[in-house]
């Protein structure tokens, strides 16, 4: 991580932030004292269903296969808030409660095409709430460069909570373009390009490169 | 005690301290240099130099528990799993802010000279003339020509990379071949040249890469863009790569580390520095060393630490104080605003290689002849066009196999820009010695007493919409410009707080960085800066430090010092 990558990922999170990311420059406050809850073998069997279902096998690795459950359990534990840890969880059962409510039949029992007909629902009400927290944040932005001369880095103080499932979908795209399966099958994986070549032609279906990290 | 007597002795290993103890070897003498921290062996010790992405357990990020103890180095960028080992802990590295002040250290052979973003610029006589023209602070002793053969000398040993340009305000140098600019980026640079009708330029940025070998060095970059990690080829300056092998084959190098220096021996009789006290950081023994020259470069800060603590039997305020500056002027580059936006379109271009390196906009404002800014100086920018990763937003899609195949391919193009701000050189911008805390060895900590002002603040504001309008004109759709608010120290680009001077009653060093009242010390890292200019200034440490070395050895030879 450097100056420029971080330049990049300010432009790409407009919108929204990487939850409990490097990419997230804020100041939360730490909680080293809390324990967090922990998740069981079955809780972990219920994220890789849910990341399977956002970033499914095809002629490439899903999610499951490259471990995101597993993944995001240590994100969550490591990384998150505790604020952010309680959305977390209780979106999980949020989520099963939804599934209920939609097709009878909570996540773990649903058939994959009703899986990702939840989700797509889930996702859709997310992105209204996304939107809806960026610009409550834009709006609290502006009011605090009005109230003060000089800046600090409060800037993206949230004013509404995180969505569980924004949460969710981005642990699951993060942990599946990061990991091992997912870097080498659907990357292009070259840890060491030994040249730069500043123009190449590029046609729609040619996978992006990936380097190391 | 002879074992413990040498030529010279270099307190510092990273940038600075690494070309002092090559240049002064190099001439012969026998040079001890002392680090403060650990050993970090070239290649060997770059525990994270290979690892790939899913190797880290939050994949490179922060946790809280690292966030919680690392409440320095949590405000920008250096904090995340990759490269942590590199940078001093907060917690022994303790410091008093009167206001806030960000100071990210280094503490191990090589220092920041691994971490380094290795933008390479030469400063010209628009900075070394600045604060005479302006009125303010003191005039450098120095100008363009006394620097520019040490610019080349530096420039050949540590391998830049660049374009030549012709500006006669960012001047060029002796460079490597320049990498390429993709294709976006080649579209904006011409656009905003011909806009501004060559008045503003865009080019790619002097980076310390090597784009082909040079002698010492076997392997060119390998564009991995993982510098920060150390790199197993070389393929980049750092006191490791570069300096320190071609001083330790002099045979003339003997390198301590786990050695804080608390002080400078002074001799009242002779009016000259006779060695340093360490402190070993590991046994707390304390230990002299001897010596004939002394080479301050342990960070701007910390040099100017080790002064205030020498000699205070004879000015309370410590060696090179009698001026009345030692400890003031401290200056940084203000950052961490800009604009970016998307270009549309070159759906057919790509790039290959990961280049550890973005584009420079040289200073356009308050040059000679132009309209005067509500502010002194000016800035440059940095940054770089992209196609999108898998991190993107992709709003017109929800999840399932369409995400992923659409998050697999390169995205839209962006093209970002960042500037980096002249800091004015104030008197009341300070550091002193706290009077009542001590870090865990027992010797007392600096207090930061720091602000940006009016000069920076209303810079600022041109930096911003100067970044807007320009990517605008050239085309770039959905511009935002940001100011994320700034503190000093981010840029870390310490300078100042022993600045060089041509009166010793207005300033610490004279134009060869000898310390006025003690003419066998010397100080090069960037302490010595008598204004800030914007460009990076790690190379002007190199070329002075090389400069000062030179001088050293003719002096001693002379019998002078």
């Amino acid at each position: 991580m450097n100056r420029r990558e971080l330049l990049k990922m300010v432009a790409a999170a407009t919108g929204s932030v990487m939850i409990g990311g490097e990419f997230l420059l804020s100041g939360c406050k730490g909680n080293p004292d809390s324990a967090p809850v922990p998740f069981t073998e079955e809780s972990i069997a219920y994220l890789d269903e849910i990341a399977e279902t956002i970033i499914p096998q095809t002629t490439t690795a899903g999610a499951k296969a490259a471990g995101v459950g597993r993944f995001m359990t240590v994100m969550v534990n490591d990384c998150y808030t505790k604020e952010d840890q309680e959305i977390f969880h209780k979106g999980l059962n949020i989520l099963d409660d939804a599934c209920d409510k939609m097709h009878g039949v909570g996540f773990m029992k649903a058939t994959p095409k009703q899986r990702k007909q939840l989700l797509i629902a889930v996702d859709k009400e997310t992105k209204d709430y996304v939107k809806k927290q960026a610009d409550a944040v834009n709006v609290q932005g502006q009011k605090e460069k009005q109230g003060q001369e000089r800046n600090t880095n409060d800037f993206k103080k949230q004013a509404l909570p995180n969505h569980y499932f924004q949460q969710l979908k981005q642990l699951a795209i993060f942990g599946y373009f990061t990991s091992e399966k997912g870097r080498t099958e659907s990357l292009r994986y070259t840890p060491v390009p030994g040249k730069f070549e500043g123009v190449i032609d590029y046609k729609k279906g040619d996978k992006a490169f990936a380097g190391l990290t | 005690m002879a074992n413990n007597t040498y030529d010279a002795i270099v307190v510092g290993s990273g940038i600075s301290g690494g070309w002092a103890a090559k240049e002064l070897t190099e001439k012969g003498l026998k040079v001890l240099m002392l680090e403060r921290g650990h050993h970090i062996e070239h290649v060997k010790d770059y525990a994270e130099t290979n690892k790939p992405s899913w190797e880290y357990p939050h994949r490179g990020g922060r946790t809280q528990k690292m966030i919680d103890e690392y409440p320095v180095l949590k405000r920008d960028y250096p904090l995340n799993e990759r490269n942590l080992s590199f940078w001093a802990v907060d917690k022994d590295s303790p410091y008093v802010e009167k206001k806030p002040f960000g100071w990210f250290r280094g503490y191990h052979t090589g220092g920041r000279s691994l971490m380094w973003g290795r933008q390479s610029y030469r400063l010209s006589d628009l900075d070394f003339e600045a604060n005479a023209k302006d009125g303010i602070a003191v005039d450098w002793p120095i100008r363009y020509k006394d620097i520019e053969p040490w610019y080349t000398y530096a420039e050949k040993f540590a391998g830049i990379s660049g374009s030549k340009e012709g500006l006669p305000h960012l001047p060029d140098g002796h460079y490597l071949p320049p990498m390429d600019m993709n294709i976006v980026e080649q579209t904006v640079a011409s656009r905003i040249k011909e806009h501004y009708n060559n008045k503003r330029t865009m080019f790619i940025g002097r980076t310390a890469n090597l784009t082909q070998t040079i002698p010492g060095r076997p392997s060119p970059c390998q564009y991995r863009n993982i510098c920060s990690n150390g790199c197993p080829f070389g393929g980049y300056f750092s006191t490791q790569s570069s300096t320190l092998p071609a001083a330790n084959a002099t045979g003339n190098l003997t390198l301590r580390t786990f050695s804080i220096v608390t002080d400078i021996i002074y001799d009242k009789n002779t009016k000259k520095a006779k060695g340093v006290r360490v402190l070993d950081a590991r046994t707390n023994e304390a230990l002299e060393f001897n010596s004939k020259i002394v080479f301050l470069c342990a960070s701007t800060f910390n040099s100017t630490a080790i002064l205030m603590r020498s000699a205070t039997d004879i000015w309370p305020d410590g060696l090179g104080s009698s001026s009345g500056e030692l400890g003031h002027n401290v200056m940084d580059h203000h950052l961490k605003l800009g604009a970016s936006g998307d270009m549309e379109g070159f759906d057919d271009k790509y790039y290959s290689g990961f280049r550890p390196n973005g584009i420079y906009i040289p200073r356009f404002r308050n040059l000679p002849g132009d309209e005067k800014r509500n502010y002194l100086r000016g800035f440059g920018y940095q940054g770089s066009g992209s196609r999108q990763n898998w991190s993107r937003q992709v709003a017109e899609l929800s999840i399932g196999a369409d995400l992923k195949e659409a998050l697999s391919e390169p995205g839209k193009w962006t093209m970002g820009i960042g500037g980096f701000g002249e800091m004015l050189p104030y008197h009341e911008n300070k550091i002193t010695i706290s009077k009542d805390t001590k870090d865990k060895w027992g010797i007392p900590v600096l207090e930061f007493d720091v602000e940006f002002k009016e000069n920076e603040l209303n810079m600022r504001k041109d930096m911003v919409a100067d970044a807007v309008e320009m990517l605008t004109v050239a085309g770039v759709k959905n511009v935002k410009g940001q100011d994320q608010g700034c503190e000093p120290g981010w840029g870390i680009h310490e300078m100042g707080t022993a600045r060089m001077g041509r009166d010793p009653k207005t300033s610490v060093l004279n134009s060869n960085n000898q310390v006025w009242d003690c003419q066998n010390v010397f100080v090069t890292d960037g302490s010595f800066m008598t204004s800030a200019s914007c460009v990076n200034p790690s190379l002007t440490y190199m070329a002075m430090t090389a400069r000062a070395a030179d001088f050293a050895v003719k002096e001693l030879k002379k019998g002078n010092i």
